[in-house]
């Protein structure tokens, strides 16, 4: 039998009881993005655009804010793609990009995208991250074995979120 | 998305046979695949053989599902804002 490896893409779909609207703006309002997503932008997202954002942690869970906010010297920048309204926005980033003695700049990015579609429950929204395959694995691996603490600090962060849920 | 046989190593003409795309495009694919780790390839004669990398491509998959895992919490901030 034939096995399909996927490697190279990460698809997730959650349903959200709101207004296709009120889903477009979280996504695409710098200020909204920032309370759900713990980044700040000082510019407005624009096709194209190039902009740098700090972590300045999550207003919707104070944990994970307090967590993401020791990565606050990290530059975080994104490329964004495309934002057709209230359809689709996307950009591309460094997928783990939290070593600060990494230039990562010279590096392929993954394309990651946000598809809105309207259902009769609510917003059907489809997140996806693309791109992975052209990422050396040196690099892929990195995100798990990296001893100074970035990306474990970001699992035990997961970890402690899931354990409050449950 | 690679599409590799589970019956082990394949040759590059066994591969492309029921692609719409040309064998070329599914090389540079694969040499992009190659690059990264996941899979390798060798030549037999005047065909080239290509397989998986397990090992590494247990890396891979640890690495998807911890980013994977990334996205449910950051879309569970998401529906937490939206839905409020």
């Amino acid at each position: 039998m034939p096995t399909v490896v996927v490697t190279d893409r990460i698809e997730k779909k959650v349903l959200l009881r709101a207004p296709r609207a009120r889903v477009w703006n979280a996504l695409t309002d710098v200020r909204e993005f920032e309370q759900w997503f713990g980044v700040k932008f000082e510019r407005p997202f624009a096709p194209g655009a190039l902009l740098r954002g700090v972590l300045v942690g999550s207003t919707v869970d104070a944990e994970v804010a307090k967590a993401q906010r020791q990565h606050a010297s990290v530059p975080f920048e994104i490329t964004v793609d495309r934002i057709e309204p209230e359809f689709l926005f996307s950009f591309r980033w460094h997928p783990f990009a939290v070593e600060q003695t990494v230039d990562y700049s010279k590096e392929p990015t993954t394309l990651v995208e946000f598809v809105l579609e309207e259902t009769p429950g609510g917003v059907m929204l489809t997140v996806s991250e693309s791109g992975f395959d052209r990422i050396p694995l040196e690099r892929r691996s990195q995100a798990f074995t990296a001893n100074d603490g970035g990306w474990s600090i970001m699992i035990k962060l997961i970890e402690t979120y899931l354990g409050q849920a449950s | 998305m690679l599409r590799l046989s589970g019956e082990g190593p394949l040759s590059i003409s066994k591969l492309t046979a029921g692609f719409p795309i040309t064998r070329q495009a599914i090389t540079k694919h694969l040499r992009v695949m190659e690059d990264a780790g996941l899979v390798r390839g060798t030549f037999q004669g005047r065909e080239s053989v290509w397989q998986l990398d397990q090992r590494r491509l247990a890396d891979v998959r640890r690495h998807l599902q911890m980013i994977s895992s990334q996205w449910d919490e950051t879309l569970g901030r998401l529906k937490a804002l939206v839905e409020r």
